[in-house]
C-alpha cells in the first residue's frame, strides 16, 4: 500500500500522465490523468523499435474507449474521480469501496417514504436529497385511484431524473406504463444496508450466491442499487440468517461461502 | 444530513424478533457485544470499541488555581463530543439534546461518585491544583454510546500518568517525565454504565442495544455501578413505567456485567503495562494494537447465529404446509385472444368500489355490465368495442351464464381496456373485484 501510494503521489507531483495500460490493477487517486492507448503510441519514446510509417499523418486510428464508474473524460485524457484500483474488461473502471449512494438515472432503488404532500411523495433513497415520486407514477393510477402508500412504506422504483443540479425524481412504472415488479414492497421482511459493490456483484447475471441461497429456503428478495436489500422468509430466524449471510458475503472467499452453505443445508 | 428514516417494515420486524427473543446479530438478551480496548503511545489515550461503536478517550492535566469554595481540591472536567464521522445525523449545530443528556449522565457517573480522589490533586492549597480534563470523542455510532463512553473515560483515567510534583516549604518542583516517572491518579473505584432498553411498555428488555434497537425502543434505563456492587448513578428515560422488581433485576444483571467488564479492563491495563516496561523495548500504541484493515482483506467478526433449530422448524413448516398449488399450465381463456395465466399478486390498492359508482367518464376505459350471476367463477369480461356493441360471451369451458333482466340495477364497473396482449396484472384486477362482490353477496 505504501509503495502504490508513493508511485501515485509521484505521478501527481507533475510528471507526465501515465498510460492507462500500465496502471491496470494499481491504486489510482482522484485527480490523476491517464493516457489512452492510442495517445500513448504517439507520445511514446521515439525510435524504439520499428514505427509504422503513417501515410496519412492527420488521421489517427480511433480506438473506442468506454469510461466506467470512477472515470471521466477531460479533453482527450481520462480523469480519475474516485480512489481505488483501475480495472479493464471491455471498459475501464475504478473498483472502489463505497457505501454512500449517488442517484443515477435508470437505477432501480429501494426508498422509504418520508412525507406525503399534495400530489407527491418524498422518498428517502440514501442520497443527498429525498427523491420525489408522483402518486400518478404507479400502474393503473388515476386522479381518483390513488395508490395505497403510507409514510414509512418501502418503495421499489427507478429514477427518471437524477443529476447533480436537481432533486431526483423516481417512478414506479416503466416506459410502457407497466409496473414490472416496482411499487410498494409488502409489509413484513427485513431491510438492511450493504456496500454498493456487493449489490453489483449480487445482481450480476450468473451470481452463484443467489442461486445457492435460493436452494436453502423459499424467500423473497429485492435489491436496490442504493445499497439496500429487503429479504423475507417464512420465519424470523430464517430471515435473520439470510440477512447475515448476505452481509457476510462481502468478506468471504468462495470456499468459505461454500462451507457455510453446506453447513446450513445440513442443519 | 437528516437521519435515514426507519421504515414501518423494519420497526415491525424488529419488534417481532424481540418478542421471539431474537436479536439482529444473534446475541442473547443479556449479552454484550465484544469489547476491545487499545491504548495509544501517550499515557491517558485509549480507544474503546463496543461492537462497532468506537469512542476515543484522552486525558490531560494542567496546573491551575483552584475554585474559590474548594481550595484544596483539584478540578475534574469531562467532555463528550459526537464527531461528524460517527453518524450522518450528527452535524455541528444539530446534536444538542442527545449531547447534553450524555454529558450530564457521564458527569454524574464520574464526578458525583467520587471515583477520583480530588484531594490528592492539590499541590499548594488555595494556589495550585491539578485540573484533569477528560475528552471523549465518538468515532462511530452503532448504539449504546453511554456504555462505551463510560468505559473509555475510566480506562483513560486509570491509564493516565501525571507529572510528579514535590513541595518543600515554599518551593514547588514540577518534574518532567524524563526526570522522574509520572505518577498515576488515585482512583478509588471504577464506575461503569450499563444500559437496558425496554420494548412494548416494559415487557421485553435488552442489554446493550445497538443502533436499530435503540430506534424502536420505548425507554432506556442506565445503571452505573462499580465492581463492589455500589450503584453510582441510575437514570430512566423515555417515560416508561418500571416495576420495582424489574429495576432490581436490572441492577443484579448490571452487577454481573460490571464485574466482567472491570476484569477485562484490568487485564487490558496490565497487558499494556507489561508491553511498555519490557526491557527489549516492546511496541505499544495504536499502530500496533489496531488491526490493519486492508480493503482487500476477507475478514469479518463472526456473528454467532443459532441455526440449530432451523432444520426442525423448516421440516415442521413443510410438513404442515399445503403443497403449492399446481402451476397453472392451462391458461384460462377469457375471450378469443385474451387469456390469463396464474393469479398475479394481491391488489395493493385500497377499496375503490365506492368511488367508482359516480365516475362514468374515464378516457380510454370501457365499462362492462356485471351480470349478477352466482356461478361466475371464470367470469365474463367483455371486450366492448363501443357502448352499443353486443356483449360477447366467452366460449371457454366455464359453467353456464345466467343473464338477468335489465331492470335489476346492474352495477357498472369500470375496467381497463383489454387488449389482445393482455398482462396478468390487468386481468387480475377485475377478477379480484368480482371476487369481492361475491364475498359481499
Amino acid at each position: 500500500m505504501a509503495e502504490a501510494a508513493a508511485i501515485a503521489a509521484e505521478s501527481l507531483a507533475g510528471s507526465k500522465a501515465r498510460a492507462a495500460r500500465t496502471v491496470l490493477g494499481q491504486v489510482v487517486l482522484p485527480g490523476e490523468e491517464l493516457l489512452l492507448p492510442e495517445q500513448e503510441d504517439a507520445e511514446g519514446p521515439g525510435g524504439a523499435g520499428e514505427r509504422l510509417l503513417r501515410l496519412n499523418p492527420g488521421a489517427r486510428s480511433r480506438v473506442r474507449v468506454v469510461c466506467g464508474p470512477g472515470l471521466r473524460r477531460s479533453g482527450d485524457r481520462l480523469l480519475v474521480t474516485k480512489c481505488g484500483r483501475l480495472r479493464h474488461k471491455e471498459l475501464y473502471w475504478v473498483d472502489s469501496q463505497q457505501k454512500r449512494y449517488v442517484p443515477v438515472k435508470g437505477d432501480h432503488v429501494i426508498g422509504i417514504v418520508t412525507a406525503k404532500s399534495g400530489d407527491i411523495f418524498k422518498v428517502d433513497v440514501g442520497g443527498s436529497e429525498p427523491a420525489s415520486l408522483s402518486y400518478l407514477a404507479f400502474e393503473g393510477a388515476t386522479k381518483r385511484n390513488r395508490p395505497n402508500v403510507q409514510v414509512g412504506d418501502l418503495i421499489y422504483g427507478q429514477f427518471l431524473v437524477a443529476n447533480k443540479d436537481m432533486e431526483p425524481e423516481m417512478v414506479c412504472i416503466d416506459s410502457c406504463g407497466r409496473a414490472n415488479g416496482m411499487g410498494v414492497i409488502g409489509q413484513d421482511g427485513l431491510l438492511f444496508k450493504v456496500t454498493l459493490g456487493l449489490i453489483r456483484k449480487l445482481l450480476a447475471p450468473d451470481c452463484e450466491i443467489i442461486q445457492e441461497v435460493g436452494k436453502l429456503y423459499p424467500l423473497e428478495i429485492v435489491f436496490g442499487m442504493n445499497g439496500r436489500i429487503w429479504v423475507k422468509a417464512k420465519t424470523i430466524q430464517q430471515t435473520l440468517i439470510l440477512a447475515n449471510i448476505l452481509e457476510a458475503c462481502e468478506h468471504m472467499t468462495t470456499d468459505q461461502r461454500k462451507q457455510i452453505f453446506s453447513r446450513l443445508a445440513e442443519s | 444530513m437528516k437521519e435515514t428514516p426507519l421504515s414501518n417494515c423494519e420497526r415491525r420486524f424488529l419488534l417481532r424478533a424481540i418478542e421471539e427473543k431474537k436479536r439482529l446479530d444473534g446475541r442473547q438478551t443479556y449479552d454484550y457485544r465484544n469489547i476491545k480496548i487499545s491504548f495509544g503511545t501517550d499515557y491517558g489515550c485509549c480507544i474503546v470499541e463496543l461492537g462497532k461503536t468506537r469512542v476515543l478517550g484522552q486525558v490531560s492535566c494542567e496546573l491551575v488555581s483552584p475554585k474559590l469554595n474548594r481550595a484544596t481540591e483539584g478540578i475534574l472536567f469531562f467532555n463528550l463530543e459526537l464527531s461528524q464521522m460517527a453518524a450522518p445525523a450528527f452535524e455541528p449545530g444539530r446534536q444538542s439534546d442527545l449531547l447534553v443528556k450524555l454529558n450530564r449522565l457521564l458527569e454524574r457517573c464520574l464526578r458525583n461518585s467520587k471515583c477520583i480522589d480530588t484531594e490528592s490533586l492539590c499541590v499548594v492549597a488555595g494556589e495550585k491544583v491539578w485540573q484533569i480534563r477528560v475528552d471523549l470523542h465518538l468515532l462511530n455510532h452503532d448504539g449504546n454510546i453511554i456504555d462505551a463512553a463510560s468505559i473509555a473515560a475510566i480506562v483513560a483515567l486509570c491509564h493516565f500518568r501525571r507529572p510528579d510534583v514535590s513541595v518543600q516549604g515554599d518551593e514547588v518542583t514540577l518534574y518532567t517525565p524524563e526526570e522522574r516517572d509520572p505518577v498515576p491518579l488515585s482512583i478509588h473505584h471504577m464506575p461503569i454504565c450499563v444500559s437496558f432498553a425496554f420494548f412494548q411498555q416494559g415487557t421485553y428488555l435488552l442489554v446493550d442495544p445497538n443502533e436499530r434497537e435503540e430506534r424502536v425502543m420505548d425507554g432506556l434505563l442506565v445503571i452505573a455501578m462499580n465492581k463492589h456492587r455500589e450503584i453510582c448513578t441510575i437514570q430512566s428515560s423515555g417515560g416508561i413505567m418500571l416495576l420495582k422488581d424489574q429495576v432490581l433485576r436490572c441492577s443484579k444483571i448490571a452487577g454481573v456485567k460490571v464485574a466482567e467488564i472491570t476484569e477485562l479492563i484490568q487485564k487490558a491495563l496490565e497487558n499494556d503495562q507489561k508491553v511498555r516496561h519490557r526491557k527489549e523495548g516492546g511496541k505499544f500504541g495504536f499502530a500496533e494494537s489496531i488491526a490493519n484493515q486492508r480493503i482487500t482483506a476477507f475478514k469479518m467478526e463472526k456473528a454467532p447465529i443459532d441455526t440449530s433449530d432451523v432444520g426442525e422448524k423448516a421440516e415442521e413448516i413443510i410438513a404442515e404446509a399445503e403443497p403449492p398449488s399446481e402451476v397453472v399450465s392451462n391458461p384460462v381463456l377469457w375471450t378469443p385472444g385474451t387469456a390469463q395465466i396464474g393469479e398475479g399478486i394481491e391488489n395493493s390498492w385500497g377499496d375503490l368500489e365506492d368511488s367508482e359508482k359516480e365516475d362514468e367518464d374515464e378516457g380510454g376505459s370501457e365499462e362492462a355490465v356485471i351480470l349478477d350471476s352466482v356461478k361466475m367463477d371464470a367470469g365474463v369480461i367483455s371486450n366492448i368495442g363501443s357502448q352499443d356493441a353486443p356483449i360477447v360471451l366467452s366460449d371457454s369451458e366455464e359453467e353456464e351464464m345466467i343473464i338477468l333482466e335489465p331492470d335489476k340495477n346492474p352495477k357498472k364497473i369500470r375496467t381497463q381496456t383489454i387488449s389482445v396482449k393482455q398482462e396478468k396484472a390487468a386481468s387480475k384486477k377485475p377478477m379480484k373485484k368480482r371476487k369481492k362482490k361475491r364475498a359481499v353477496n
